[in-house]
């Protein structure tokens, strides 16, 4: 009886489950089979099995290209994000300097705009001062733009540590800086787990940057490759499902070894506001 | 805001040389700070303010700074424009149904994966894949499911017998066609953020209501409903914050076409600034998208968001 009634409930969330799942297997089943096949039978197994889309991808050296630059950008934004928001957080929730509130205040007006509303003028910006085409192009904006919320997320963490932790430190003739470094950050690692594979995700599927500086095919990334990939063999669609299956992967394997920072980074941010 | 706790500390800064010398003076403070300062300044406000000055002129974004400054025709041509006025249309349209199918049928999810359902972890990873992606990655899948002839979308329709239909190919179909996209990218994110909300609703409430005689429904309705309001109100804040700067999916899988039918603001600002080098008029766009953003948000946090906020101040203050 019981198991009847939560029949719809089950139903309900298959249909979601089918509406999720089907794209990805047409992409990734897609892959492996010709233009012909794909068209008389878009999801059931490939017969036979066409291998040749994926050596192409792999063969051209575009995708592992693009796969580097994407892994770069996406470390040097982590690590000068993460670096500077917790220099700048621990400010924010330990030291006593005028106008703390006010710039704090300035940090977080940040959160209210998009960045597309700046990508314009940063894009002019960056071409005056001779940034296109260089990965410090996108990566600086990216550290700037990240800045309000890993910088509200560290300072909350950071103030939620006892004054006598500090107290202790400082007594033990830690510096300020010392506290921070030897105290402070190593108490801190769950926060900056959190803020890391944020800072990680919004870098590699980043789109619209790198859009605008790169124009050299050698500096792109992998989202902006899987889109001149389409632009290129517009017609040839197993090759275009194999490229978007190969660019997903690393996405797929990041967010497995990181779900749980990742998911509860977010809805500590959409939950606590 | 200063914390009673903390002012000791500064007076004996202040007082102490050798304190000072100990690093807790505001010369550390600005140390400590200055980096991350300067590079939000010079990126994120610096532009801003330069979209504002940019707009007041007709410039191709060329050589040295803009000479023919223009007022306000740069606006009144936006105004004018059937694009702009499609640009908010589209945006309206498309937020609109997010508002009205996607987060109700998230928070439906949320509340079918909250009770003890076989396979309940699979599901919630699973409608939560689709958001790591990025825009670029399931814009480019979409495309070629939605595509006319052998793409997937059609080809299950024949399958099923049923009649084709258009998609992204014609102007009635391609925002529907792209909602569905932005729900199947952005649906689950939603459901995780509604779960994490449901979860801190103590059960007891449920409970006690149910013993008071209430239904599923009136369960739902009159305790459920009012203690997720917060989340509620952080979801929809973000659905409307996305809207206004659609870009990605958009600009990959029509190019804001056909003619010009699903184009957002954010297209029409590239298109301009980059492909047209019409710098001046593009940055009056992205002056637009800034004002909108901000009197929203300005506005939503005074007057919706307010009880929520005064409660997470409360909360990281009893923290400390």
């Amino acid at each position: 009886m019981k198991a009847l009634r939560r029949l719809p409930i089950h139903v309900v969330i298959l249909i979601a489950a089918v509406f999720v799942l089907l794209p990805f297997i047409y992409g990734i089943l897609g892959g492996f089979k010709d233009n012909a096949q794909l068209s008389t039978n878009p999801i059931g197994l490939p017969s036979p099995w066409v291998p040749s889309n994926f050596t192409d991808v792999f063969g051209a050296g575009n995708f592992w290209r693009q796969l580097v630059n994407s892994t770069y950008i996406a470390i040097v934004t982590t690590v000068l994000l993460v670096a500077l928001a917790a220099l700048a957080a621990f400010a924010f929730a330990r030291l006593n300097f005028r106008g703390r509130e006010f710039y704090y205040v300035l940090f977080t007006i940040g959160l209210m705009f998009p960045f597309t509303v700046a990508v314009l003028p940063l894009f002019v910006l960056l071409r005056t001062v001779g940034l296109l085409d260089n990965p410090l192009g996108v990566i600086l904006p990216q550290v700037a733009y990240g800045l309000p919320i890993t910088v509200i997320i560290l300072r909350s963490f950071f103030r939620a540590i006892p004054r006598e932790v500090e107290e202790a430190a400082t007594i033990d003739g830690c510096t300020a800086y010392g506290f921070f470094w030897r105290v402070l950050l190593p108490m801190a690692r769950p926060a900056l787990a959190t803020v890391t594979v944020l800072a990680v995700v919004a870098s590699w599927n980043n789109f619209l940057l790198p859009l605008l500086i790169f124009t050299d095919p050698n500096q792109m990334t992998l989202p902006l490759g899987v889109q001149q990939f389409q632009g290129l063999y517009s017609s040839d669609y197993a090759k275009i499902l194999a490229y978007v299956t190969c660019s997903m992967v690393p996405a797929l394997l990041f967010f497995s070894v990181a779900e749980r920072q990742l998911i509860s980074g977010l809805t500590a941010g959409a939950t606590k506001g | 805001m200063t914390g009673p706790d903390t002012r000791p500390a500064l007076t004996e800064t202040l007082s102490s040389p050798r304190r000072r010398e100990r690093g807790r003076g505001p010369l550390t403070a600005f140390g400590f700070l200055l980096p991350a300062l300067v590079l939000f300044v010079v990126l994120v406000l610096g532009p801003v303010l330069l979209s504002v000055y940019f707009s007041f002129y007709k410039w191709n974004g060329l050589g040295g700074l803009p000479q023919n400054f223009i007022g306000f025709d740069n606006f009144t041509r936006l105004w004018n424009s059937d694009i702009f006025q499609g640009d908010l249309r589209h945006g309206g349209i498309l937020l609109l149904l997010s508002l009205c199918l996607q987060l109700p049928f998230s928070l439906g999810i949320a509340v079918l994966l909250n009770q003890k359902i076989r396979g309940r972890a699979f599901y919630r990873l699973l409608f939560f894949i689709p958001y790591i992606l990025s825009e670029a990655v399931t814009g480019v899948l979409f495309t070629l499911v939605m595509s006319p002839d052998i793409g997937l979308a059609n080809t299950l329709l024949r399958d099923l017998g049923l009649p084709e239909w258009t998609w992204l190919s014609e102007p009635s179909s391609v925002l529907f066609s792209l909602f569905l996209v932005i729900s199947w990218k952005y649906f689950g994110f939603h459901t995780i953020i509604y779960l994490a909300g449901l979860q801190g609703i103590p059960k007891e409430l449920q409970e006690a209501a149910r013993i008071d005689g209430a239904g599923n429904w009136e369960v739902f309705r009159h305790v459920t409903l009012p203690l997720l309001a917060p989340t509620i109100r952080i979801s929809v804040f973000l659905s409307v914050i996305g809207s206004i700067q659609l870009f990605d999916l958009v600009y990959i899988m029509t190019g804001g076409g056909p003619a010009h039918s699903s184009e957002t603001m954010a297209v029409s600002m590239v298109d301009y600034g980059v492909r047209r080098t019409q710098v001046g008029y593009s940055s009056a766009i992205s002056v637009v998208m800034f004002l909108i953003s901000l009197l929203f948000a300005l506005g939503y946090q005074r007057f919706v968001m307010r009880r929520d906020l005064e409660g997470a101040t409360t909360t990281t203050g009893n923290l400390r």
